[in-house]
């Protein structure tokens, strides 16, 4: 595994006219976690999609060094198969070998679900399976949307102890998640609600419809034309220096 | 990769039974339209030909809601992405696959429906032919407004009304080449198919990511 790290620069992100986060910077080396923490509808899942690529960012630059594994409420394993057929698929994908596959399938404790449709999964084993699929991936930054969701207290032990297993590797993890995790954190972002709007244009109250601005002015800020300095909410501890360990250069 | 994606594409078209409903439908149609027209023998085999095209262009239109939205729903073609595979990429093994589940059935399939409507041995000949050409094109404008049409609600409505214009080039040109048995008729056939082939995983991919944001 080459030396992964994660930078986000400036990161904003607006959804629907309406600015979530500016201004988020993260650096994280090889070994490294953080948490985003926060209510919900704050911008954390849009922040791990901008991290994988999903999403553009509003303003900002999201670089990274190796490659990237998405662990969402969807779990892209094919309902009508078996989770081995439906793994198999994705080992195919990332190249990796059928032997991962069992192993990875251990690593969470459901070997016996190897030859189980995947439609009668229950919601946590739906999940392990997820799970298993970014295991067999074996890419170095892990991207976890609320991991403790459906995971029973044993399974969420598991999932820590994997964590740190792969963070031993040089792996990073960069988790979404409202409740806390059961594994260390280096840093902690905490994402705050926003009630910046960047555009009128969600206004009900607008009654003629020559004031309407067009829906292409949500691309334009009001009152800023510099998209990096938009809106005053900032993640609270984005502002201060990110996590850096001794001897790392400045960027 | 694209191998891949496209064996387990066609698994599930197969394994699904969707595979099978395109192959039923013309069939069925060319078994019904005797019955509607009488078996008048000289009626069918000078209606016949076009009746087949009208039939494979309505069958390309069945999978469409199975195309592209189940895996957009189910987060398989976000994690393709992020496997740093373009949109364009998995729209084209998404459409060679959607052609070889549905493309040569239907060609087989056009046999015995030939046979139903007493078609002449050079028209059918002529019909498969164009079937051939023009089906590829069928499979890129289904994949095209698959992908145009992925995440909206009751989009099948709206997937006949986008297909159906824009098939109508090889609609004219392959029922046309019937009356001049082939030829150049087959050659626009073949060069429209071509063109939807190329713009599809193009303008499909591009349709795919403006629904993600």
């Amino acid at each position: 595994m080459t030396a992964a790290t994660l930078s986000l620069r400036g990161l904003a992100c607006v959804r629907g006219g309406r600015l979530l986060f500016s201004g988020l910077n993260l650096d994280l080396r090889a070994g490294g976690s953080a948490q985003i923490a926060g209510p919900n509808g704050v911008g954390k899942s849009s922040l791990l999609r901008i991290v994988a690529g999903l999403l553009r960012p509003y303003a900002g630059t999201a670089e990274r060094s190796g490659a990237v594994a998405l662990t969402d409420e969807l779990d892209a394993l094919d309902r009508d198969r078996t989770v081995r057929e439906a793994l198999t698929f994705w080992a195919r994908m990332d190249e990796a070998s059928p032997r991962a596959i069992d192993a990875a399938l251990d690593d969470l404790g459901i070997p016996h679900l190897a030859d189980v449709p995947v439609r009668m999964l229950s919601t946590g084993q739906r999940k392990r399976a997820a799970l298993a699929r970014t295991l067999v991936g074996n890419a170095p930054i892990w991207l976890l949307d609320e991991p403790a969701n459906g995971l029973d207290v044993q399974a969420a032990t598991t999932l820590g102890n994997l964590v740190t297993r792969h963070r031993e590797q040089g792996g990073i993890v960069l988790a979404a998640s409202h409740t806390p995790l059961a594994w260390t954190q280096d840093i902690t972002l905490t994402l705050t609600t926003s009630t910046d709007y960047i555009s009128g244009d969600e206004d009900a109250d607008e009654p003629g419809p020559a004031e309407t601005p067009s829906a292409l002015g949500a691309e334009q800020p009001t009152g800023s034309t510099d998209p990096s300095a938009i809106g005053t909410m900032r993640p609270r501890d984005a502002s201060s220096p990110p996590a850096r360990r001794p001897g790392d250069e400045p960027a | 990769m694209i191998g891949s994606l496209i064996l387990r594409d066609l698994g599930r078209a197969f394994r699904s039974g969707s595979a099978w409903m395109p192959l039923a439908f013309l069939l069925l149609i060319a078994a019904l339209f005797p019955f509607a027209v009488g078996p008048n023998a000289t009626l069918l085999s000078q209606t016949g030909g076009g009746l087949l095209w009208i039939a494979a262009l309505l069958a390309s239109l069945m999978p469409i809601d199975r195309l592209i939205e189940p895996d957009r729903e189910s987060g398989v073609i976000d994690q393709l992405v992020l496997r740093d595979h373009g949109e364009g990429t998995i729209l084209l093994a998404k459409q060679v696959a959607h052609w070889l589940s549905f493309g040569p059935p239907l060609l087989i399939a056009a046999l015995p429906a030939g046979a139903l409507l007493r078609l002449e041995m050079d028209t059918l000949g002529t019909v498969i032919l164009g079937l051939a050409l023009g089906t590829p094109g069928l499979a890129a404008l289904a994949i095209l407004v698959a992908a145009l049409t992925a995440g909206l609600r009751g989009s099948s409505a709206l997937t006949g009304l986008l297909v159906l214009p824009l098939a109508v080039p090889i609609l004219i040109f392959g029922a046309g080449a019937l009356h001049f048995g082939g030829g150049n008729a087959l050659k626009l056939v073949a060069a429209c198919s071509l063109l939807l082939c190329v713009i599809a995983p193009i303008a499909g991919g591009a349709a795919l990511r403006a629904g993600r944001e």
